[in-house]
């Protein structure tokens, strides 16, 4: 998979580095957003998740017009 | 605290729902007389052949129906399901009924402006951004509508926590926002006409990130953050993973604003562009396939249900075909696999499982539970439904997988060599007459899913007709208590980023923008990314007026503009395109599909009659085409009263025209187009036939004079080394 990518990049010096930053920046983003999302308690979790099911409508319809 | 009572705004989800059901019918009905010409070409030439009608043709007809599906269709589709769910998601109603119904009216307009429009001709031919800068200007006003709305309905709400599925609605106001005012922007010089303000690579970088992120962020987005709300309804059960869900939307916003370039492979796109493209479409399958598997297992320990319940067989092929075209596309965004499908109907094969199956199928379910509920009664008619599923299923297969072997056979006839070393069918004929049957099939199958749709309007009607008029419906809530921005003790970051709707609106804004900048910005800022040719010159004045009417006329829907650096393409086309030779192509024409060959070399490559007779009757020198007959660029005079205002313009836009050549534009074509009449002349069949009609006058002169100039820049100059 990488021949398709590596070729571009054999003309240029200097930038070995930036491969690195990317994919330290990708660790970082993606492995906070996973411990954020893991710390979210059960209860939490289960309360928003049950969101779209409450019904707050009157059993009684009012065309109020 | 004491609870509240107020009231739902149901009118206006059913305005929505009325109008998704009005233009899916038109829209789809459009795409089917579409199909059908590719099978029957001349079956809109109601006049008589010698009097084929321009706004029944193809080129036109084409934009009309994705902009009809995209934009009317699935566009009122997703209203009508988010000012469904945003409504009873905050407990509240909507911010403003005015704004509301502005929204509703005024979106309603825009697609009756483009149903006029772009049959009549007026198009900017960017995909999927046609529409000419007045309507454009409507566009953007509406959206700010909606997005007040949205916005003010989700400040005035009665329920702290922000759902999965209204973040997915922010992301789209946000990000189609941007993409549309970015791909949009052009410069006006008649009242119908603008250029876009980029040229060839950069247009072209710029309006496949647009068209990418449209259907990421218009067929995609939307209709998550609707999965997210109806499944969990309709099934009676919570989302599978409400922690997944946060994931996947995160990373599914971030990563799919840098895919657009995938469109863009082996084209004159600078590499290291194509390559984050193709880089960031293969990540990509990761988060969609994380949404896919939490709708999915939604219907855990549901499955009974689904056998019984036609909405819920709706969302269960609906979301497996978002699986499948969100696999499929990461592996198209393979090079070696690019190479294959690209600029063949495999690609139509593929977006329509998105369209057909995702788009379509998601809507016809939301529709019959929304019915049910809007008017306070059971469905007409489960069997009806259940029939619609059927067809609708049928008719998507019968769509998809003719393309798909269309689109292999297409691949490998155009790249079959004989041993000694020519291609074995030279003539581009040969590739379209083999796939005709494959055409007739899609047309079957498109018949399939529209009568299906057609079942469903019927038994929405009937269940309309039966059910009671509420309007308004009336609940009750606690008013949210005044708690500090700050976070609370406790209380995880997510969660309060979640009730701060600015902030959050702010980071999502963030996370889309990073991809598109890094690669737009270098592409526009570092001249070395296009490198200049020295013998590449502007259009002259007849020139420009054709390359208009070839927009005019959407030839670009059919015919691409960019030969591909292949052994294949250079031996049928001629040299591979260059970036440098696209420097004044305001906007690029680079087309996305060869229904026709490519025409960047087309310049020289016949003479002038062969044009002529080709436009007037394309059977008549290709027999076989499925091109349109296009006489009325015969008959009609050529219009060039703009032409002075055009020039500038594009002068504003960098292209060197003098001001010597903008007052002399007139003459230049006066001349230019005698010598084309002076070349057409030289048939004697020409002076039989058309000897006394001025055709110098005509349409027809400028046309030949572009399609005589494409591609020919560095053919004079061979010698003229890259600068």
């Amino acid at each position: 998979m990488l021949k398709f990518i590596r070729h571009n990049f054999d003309g240029m010096n200097g930038i070995e580095i930036y491969p690195i930053i990317s994919l330290v920046l990708f660790f970082i983003v993606f492995v906070t957003m996973f411990i954020i999302v893991m710390n979210i308690s059960k209860k939490r979790i289960d309360e928003v998740s049950r969101l779209p099911l409450e019904e707050n409508t009157k059993s009684k319809e009012n065309t109020h017009e | 605290m004491e609870k509240e009572q107020f009231y739902y705004d149901n009118k206006i989800v059913k305005m929505f729902l009325s109008a998704t059901i009005l233009w899916g019918i038109v829209g789809m009905l459009v795409g089917l007389i579409v199909a059908f010409l590719f099978v029957f070409p001349g079956f809109l030439e109601f006049a008589g052949s010698d009097n084929a009608i321009s706004w029944l043709s193809f080129g036109r007809l084409r934009p009309l129906h994705t902009n009809a599906v995209i934009f009317a269709f699935v566009g009122n589709g997703i209203f009508t399901g988010i000012y469904y769910s945003t409504q009873r998601l905050l407990k509240t109603r909507m911010f403003n009924d005015n704004l509301s119904r502005i929204h509703f009216w005024g979106w309603q307009l825009i697609i009756v402006a483009a149903a006029i429009t772009l049959p009549l001709g007026f198009t900017s031919t960017k995909e999927y951004a046609e529409l000419e800068w007045p309507i454009d200007l409507a566009v953007v006003f509406i959206w700010v509508i909606f997005g007040i709305n949205l916005i003010g309905t989700i400040l005035k709400r009665r329920q702290r926590h922000i759902y999965v599925a209204i973040w997915f609605y922010i992301a789209t106001l946000i990000t189609i926002a941007v993409l549309y005012i970015f791909n949009n922007l052009e410069l006006p010089v008649t009242a119908f006409k603008s250029y876009s303000v980029y040229a060839g690579v950069q247009d072209a970088m710029i309006q496949w990130w647009y068209g990418h992120n449209a259907v990421a962020f218009f067929l995609t987005t939307p209709v998550l953050g609707l999965m997210y709300y109806f499944v969990p309804k309709v099934a009676n059960r919570p989302v599978y993973s409400y922690r997944l869900s946060i994931v996947h939307f995160w990373s599914l916003i971030f990563i799919y604003i840098w895919a657009g370039p995938h469109h863009l492979l082996y084209t004159a796109l600078p590499g290291w562009a194509q390559n984050l493209g193709t880089v960031f479409s293969v990540m990509l399958i990761f988060p969609s396939w994380g949404g896919m598997i939490n709708g999915l297992l939604t219907l855990r320990g549901a499955w009974d249900k689904v056998r019984e319940d036609p909405v819920l067989k709706f969302f269960v092929v609906a979301i497996t075909g978002y699986g499948m075209a969100t696999f499929e596309g990461p592996m198209l965004s393979f090079k070696n696999v690019n190479a294959i499908g690209h600029y063949t109907d495999w690609i139509i094969g593929h977006v329509h499982i998105g369209t057909l199956a995702w788009n379509g199928f998601m809507i016809a379910g939301i529709i019959y539970w929304l019915a049910t509920k809007l008017w306070k009664t059971k469905l007409y008619s489960k069997k009806l439904a259940n029939i619609h599923f059927w067809i609708g299923t049928l008719g998507i297969l019968f769509y998809a997988i003719p393309l798909y072997v269309a689109g292999f056979t297409q691949a490998f006839m155009w790249k079959q060599f004989n041993p000694d070393g020519t291609l074995v069918y030279g003539n581009f004929l040969e590739t379209v007459t083999q796939i005709m049957p494959m055409y007739a099939m899609r047309a079957i199958g498109g018949t399939l899913y529209l009568a299906g749709f057609i079942l469903l309007a019927y038994n929405i009607i009937k269940t309309a007709k039966a059910g009671s008029e509420v309007e308004d419906e009336l609940a009750e809530a606690v008013p949210l208590k005044k708690i500090s921005g700050k976070r609370i003790a406790g209380e995880p970051w997510h969660t309060w980023l979640e009730r701060r709707t600015v902030l959050f609106s702010i980071l999502t804004t963030v996370a889309i923008l990073i991809g598109g900048m890094v690669e737009i910005i270098p592409l526009i800022l570092v001249k070395s990314n296009v490198p200049t040719i020295a013998s590449v010159k502007p259009y002259t004045p007849l020139e420009l007026e054709g390359r208009d009417i070839y927009m005019r006329e959407g030839c670009n829907n059919c015919h691409s503009q960019m030969i591909r650096p292949f052994r294949s393409e250079v031996a049928r086309y001629g040299e591979y395109s260059k970036a440098g030779e696209f420097v004044y192509d305001h906007p690029f024409l680079w087309g996305s599909r060869r229904t026709g060959p490519d025409l960047h070399r087309i310049g020289g490559k016949y003479n002038d009659n062969w044009h002529f007779n080709h436009i007037m009757d394309p059977r008549s020198t290709s027999p076989g085409s499925i091109m349109p007959r296009y006489t009325w660029i015969i008959k009609d005079d050529l219009n060039a009263s703009d032409i002075e205002a055009k020039m500038k313009g594009l002068v504003t836009l960098g292209v060197p025209y003098t001001d010597k050549e903008i007052a002399e534009a007139k003459q230049s074509i006066i001349a230019q187009a005698n010598k084309i009449e002076t070349s057409l002349r030289q048939d004697p069949e020409f002076v039989k036939n058309y000897g006394n009609s001025n055709i110098q006058n005509k349409e027809i002169v400028a046309l030949i004079a572009y399609l005589q100039r494409l591609g020919t820049d560095i053919k004079a100059n061979n010698n003229t080394a890259l600068k």
